[in-house]
């Protein structure tokens, strides 16, 4: 690998790791769709910052993309205030505004000034290593790394040192309202970091990919565990992880980097809807058809025990009998005897079927509740 | 300002959303020590008044004082459990960390809960009787065993007031009976409670204070003189029916076995 990938790779990693940090909360607040909205209005702020400075990485275009992205979440608040739309609706009009403003202004100026739309709007990875920070001469590395470094560490200390205060302002607004720590404030204090994080992300996945970065690996990390700190790190990880195979893939494919680090980010989080051990769709399906078993299961044995001559008769030839007693196709009778002989409340003796004490008493449990 | 006695001082309390008035001209002074159920119809303004006496809600007028001063000197003092619905309880984390919740005003901003903070809240879930559900992940507990841990956090506040809203709300029997018997727990160990209630049936049973309302103050006092068919008619714009074990009206007090039924 040439120095100049390992650069690209590393500017992707912690990107991809510092957005899911900030990410986490936006996915707990039900606030995805806030991401959005602030990653484009930034670009408006950019566009403004870039008739100035003429460079996208830069400490005046972080703070003018910030101040855009904070107005934004305030515009979209006042909207909600006058209660005239909902948020989403809020969001909706908000952005695309401030959005379509920037548009407007790169087109007017696309002669003169070298900000092209589709590294905005896609991001370009493969110029990064090209925008170097020299310092008396002396060559650091790309200029990308370096913020997205300050940028990952200062939301790495802001979650470290408020991780108590964004929990209760996230789980419990009220309650954080009475014990005084303002959830306004603490809103506010996380957006302004949303927005930073989406201005450092610019040039590695573009403002529209971003959202990809921020809600895809949180997403994924909440299907997967029970607790904040563990969602936490799980996003850091399937975020850097999603940056480093989407590199791969890109390269692998001679395809966008960005797109490929999204893609690979939403494949990681479709696997997980499906087989995440708890809250995943294959396991909650089980789960459902265990207790179905289950309860059939119980249904049989209550039925017996009520019927003392259903089960003289369909001691013999239970799947037959069963199906003219109780209406059930014969695979899923199969089955719930099954179950039933495997909890030992059914046994076969001498070709017949009886049933256990403990099979008596699982009737008179079910029957009292 | 002197101290008046009173755990609950509200004067002249409007709110209104977008000129709507909510509550109007709200006038209620609550003594120390006491179970108060707040009792009136939907829409009746019962949570926002919990909620601007905790300065949730802003007041278009009128004052709200805890023991004779305004909220805002007085957050030590306040226990606030908010309604169970109005938090996403699929949050990832468990029983003892919402109860530590309570606790994180105490210890103030950044600092972590410790070892004595984790012993507090693990007495109080105990006295709940939810101890062995400490480290369960809270969409795991039933309706009842949450509104518990809500419960217990507030209990961990150690404060000398507290509001409640609909904390019998969609909670079962079992549950029903640990609240209440914690609530006169509290009561009297000198306590005040100040509690959002739906169900008329049991105000007498529970409760020894009552605020009755409907946008307006309708009355507020000890039970037995506030807990009247004429009170609740106004209260309730007739739309109560009033039924009695023998199928007479509760008239004035003379029953406090009376059951009612809001339609």
């Amino acid at each position: 690998m040439s120095s100049a990938q390992i650069e690209i790779i590393l500017v992707a990693v912690v990107v991809a790791a510092s957005c899911s940090l900030i990410g986490t909360f936006l996915v707990l607040r039900k606030m995805a769709l806030m991401s959005d909205a602030i990653s484009h209005a930034v670009l408006l702020g950019i566009v403004v910052m870039f008739f100035f400075v003429r460079s996208t990485a830069s400490v005046p275009m972080v703070l003018a993309a910030t101040a855009t992205g904070v107005l934004t979440v305030y515009l979209v608040e006042l909207l909600v205030g006058t209660r005239l739309v909902k948020e989403d609706a809020a969001i909706g009009l908000v952005f695309p505004a401030l959005f379509s403003i920037g548009v407007i202004l790169i087109s007017r100026h696309a002669a003169n000034i070298h900000l092209d739309i589709d590294v905005v709007l896609l991001g370009e990875l493969a110029f990064v290593p090209f925008d170097r920070l020299t310092i008396a001469g002396l060559d650091l590395g790309p200029k990308s790394l370096w913020l997205g470094l300050s940028v990952g560490i200062i939301n790495l200390i802001f979650v470290l040192l408020f991780y108590k205060e964004l929990k209760l302002a996230t789980f419990d607004p009220s309650l954080a309202a009475a014990l005084g720590f303002s959830p306004t404030l603490i809103h506010y204090a996380l957006m302004t970091l949303v927005s930073v994080t989406a201005v450092s992300s610019f040039e590695v996945v573009g403002s529209v990919l971003v959202v990809g970065l921020m809600i895809a690996p949180p997403a994924s990390a909440y299907l997967l565990t029970d607790r904040l700190p563990v969602m936490l790190g799980l996003g850091v990880l399937i975020a850097a992880g999603s940056a480093g195979l989407g590199y791969a893939t890109a390269y692998l494919f001679d395809s966008s980097i960005s797109g490929s680090m999204a893609t690979v980010a939403g494949l990681i989080l479709a696997v997980t809807v499906l087989v995440a051990p708890e809250r995943g769709l294959i396991s909650r399906w089980l789960r459902r058809r265990r207790q179905r078993i289950r309860f059939a299961a119980e249904t049989l044995i209550v039925h017996l025990v009520n019927h003392a001559d259903a089960l003289e008769v369909a001691g013999k030839h239970p799947v037959g009998q069963l199906k003219k007693q109780l209406k059930w196709r014969e695979p899923f009778t199969q089955e719930v005897l099954h179950f039933a002989g495997q909890q030992k409340w059914l046994v076969e003796r001498n070709g017949r079927l009886h049933l256990t004490s403990a099979g008596s008493s699982v009737a008179a449990r079910v029957t009292e509740r | 300002m002197t101290d008046n006695g009173l755990a609950l001082e509200i004067r002249d309390l409007t709110v209104a959303y977008q000129e709507k008035p909510v509550l109007w001209d709200i006038d209620l002074q609550v003594p120390k020590g006491v179970l108060m159920a707040i009792v009136g119809p939907n829409g009746a303004g019962k949570s926002t008044l919990i909620k601007a006496a905790l300065g949730l809600v802003p007041a278009a007028a009128g004052q709200v004082l805890i023991h004779s001063r305004p909220y805002l000197q007085q957050r030590g003092l306040v226990g606030y459990v908010p309604q169970r619905g109005s938090v996403d309880w699929d949050f990832p984390t468990n029983a003892l960390d919402v109860v530590l919740m309570g606790l994180y005003r105490q210890i103030g901003w950044i600092r972590r809960p410790r070892r004595r903070e984790r012993e507090m809240a693990m007495e109080s879930l105990n006295t709940v009787g939810m101890a062995d559900y400490a480290d369960r992940q809270i969409s795991q507990l039933s309706g009842g065993q949450q509104q518990r841990v809500f419960l217990a956090r507030a209990l961990v506040q150690d404060a000398q007031i507290y509001f409640m809203d609909e904390p019998f709300a969609g909670v079962d029997a079992t549950t029903e009976r640990a609240i209440i018997a914690v609530l006169r727990q509290l009561r009297d160990a000198g306590k005040t409670l100040i509690v959002v209630h739906h169900d008329l049936h049991t105000v007498s049973e529970y409760f020894d204070w009552l605020t009755l309302l409907n946008v307006r103050c309708i009355a507020n006092g000890p039970i037995d003189d506030t807990f009247t068919s004429d009170n609740l008619r106004q209260t309730y714009g007739g739309r109560v029916a009033f039924i009695t074990e023998d199928g007479e009206l509760p008239d004035d007090r003379s029953r406090t076995d009376s059951k009612l039924i809001a339609a």
